[in-house]
């Protein structure tokens, strides 16, 4: 579904701050129905990296394929309705403070010009679907952190996307809320078969989310492979402290206890 | 002698409500798309024109630093060129717009900044094309810090009008020079100054229900 070959990206310097290299050779991917993880810490590039996929980001040189076209080759004005067959969803929900949950929700499906009915028929079963039926004429400033993501991952499905890129999209919430926001993540894959991309700096998302996962440091991915066998077995430093920061008892070798301590450590997490 | 006074004190008000609310609808016309255009002309910006934020700019800096009634003196022959004549409440419009373009596109360029970066980004993965962004986005979030920045240029424009009044420009200001001032009336000065402040009141207080209206970040 999405294959990125060689992708690097460089900002070029700027008055004030030097040129900085975000992404040094990426190669991965992700395959349709998948949950693919990426990871890092701040500044590894993984933020520049999904913004690479919708072309938010354009990369300096290598390609984007997504679902068969290389859209780095997309024109100006062919790129708004590239970027509406994906849906997106960000850390700090970025829903518009001036319209109702039910606003927001249909604001990409007023962009692509559909009509009224057309709307409501796109809406209506999201509500439920994010367990926001009872708050649909309410303003984002009346809703808790939990709440706002469901409508910003509401409003990432409501044109009917192949693809969600999800931006860290629960560092702003409580372990709780965070649980819960990921077993609906979970629970939308399961039913829509989406393809979703994920980042985080927190390997307990992968975890729960994940079926795949690619670390990520200094603009490459380091090490890559199936969830299970990367917590079983971490080639790379950069997993092996990205897994002892989530799994304090965690040692190389003993991976095996990691999955039982996980449910208790991610609860202290917070 | 009130019932001489009243009729040309309402009459008066009339004249400055319909030369301040004329500017201010016009002044926004042009002065709105202007202030967009200077938000999001900047560098990685939304309509990147670094000409136009270059020049726009200091000219709006160099329009706001004339003193008013400088201005409205000078740009005389021009208000000749578009009404025909530079005296009267009509001709009083030209001046007082002009003054207001470049407030209006200060305003609501600060307005628009305001508007947190992370909507824009969203809007373009949403698949925004430019001008949804400023439609769909941009200016409703920026919609009450817009109404508040249109009623202080109301307040303002509503002092500018008195001052056009010196020089013929008819409304409250002419009516408190001409009786008040030259014909020693302070009962005259008294009534145009508590007009005055009443409708600045009025102006304010709708202003600002206005803007609460529209704003839903704290509800």
């Amino acid at each position: 579904m999405i294959r990125l070959t060689d992708l690097h990206k460089t900002y070029p310097a700027r008055r004030g701050s030097p040129e900085h290299v975000a992404l040094r050779g990426i190669d991965l991917d992700i395959a349709a129905g998948e949950i693919v993880g990426v990871i890092g810490r701040s500044g590894a590039g993984k933020s520049t990296l999904i913004r690479c996929i919708n072309l938010l980001e354009m990369p300096t040189s290598g390609s984007v394929i997504v679902d068969g076209t290389d859209v780095t080759k997309l024109s100006k004005r062919d790129l708004p309705l590239f970027r509406r067959q994906l849906g997106m969803v960000f850390q700090h929900f970025n829903l518009l403070s001036s319209r109702t949950v039910y606003d927001n929700i249909a604001l990409p499906l007023e962009l692509a010009g559909a009509s009224k009915t057309e709307i409501a028929a796109a809406i209506d079963p999201l509500l439920p679907l994010v367990g926001l039926e009872d708050k649909r004429d309410r303003y984002p400033a009346e809703l808790s952190g939990g709440q706002k993501q469901r409508v910003g991952i509401a409003r990432a499905l409501s044109s009917n996307p192949k693809v969600v890129l999800c931006d860290e999209v629960t560092s702003a919430l409580d372990p709780e809320t965070t649980r819960q926001i990921l077993a609906l993540l979970r629970d939308i894959n399961k039913r829509l078969g989406l393809t979703m991309v994920v980042i985080t700096h927190e390997m307990a998302v992968v975890k729960q989310l994940c079926d795949r996962v690619a670390v990520m440091d200094g603009g490459v991915i380091v090490e890559q492979g199936a969830v299970e066998g990367i917590f079983a077995n971490p080639q790379h430093p950069t997993t092996q402290s990205l897994l002892a920061d989530e799994f304090l008892d965690f040692k190389p070798g003993v991976a095996a206890n990691a999955d039982q301590s996980a449910s208790t450590s991610i609860g202290q997490e917070g | 002698m009130w019932s001489t006074l009243l009729p040309i004190l309402g009459q008066a008000t009339l004249e400055t409500l319909y030369m301040v609310f004329a500017s201010l609808a016009i002044g926004t016309a042009i002065g709105l798309p202007l202030g967009v255009l200077l938000a999001t002309s900047g560098r990685g910006e939304l309509f990147e024109a670094p000409v136009f934020q270059k020049t726009i700019g200091p000219i709006v800096n160099a329009t706001r630093s004339v003193p008013f009634i400088i201005l409205a003196v000078a740009i005389i022959p021009f208000t000749r060129l578009l009404v025909g004549t530079s005296i009267g409440t009509s001709a009083a419009i030209v001046p007082l717009t002009v003054a207001a373009i470049p407030f209006i596109a200060r305003i609501i360029e600060g307005a628009v900044r305001e508007v947190d970066g992370g909507l824009i980004e969203a809007a373009h993965a949403m698949g925004a094309r430019p001008m949804q962004v400023v439609t769909k986005v941009l200016l409703p979030e920026a919609l009450p810090g817009i109404i508040h920045g249109l009623t202080l240029t109301a307040v303002t424009l509503i002092g500018y009008s008195a001052m056009v009044g010196a020089v013929g420009a008819g409304g409250l200001g002419d009516l408190g020079i001409r009786y008040g001032y030259q014909r020693f009336r302070p009962d005259v000065m008294a009534a145009v100054v508590i007009t005055l402040i009443v409708v600045v009141q009025a102006v304010q207080m709708l202003g600002d229900h206005l803007a609460r209206k529209a704003d839903k970040r704290n509800i």
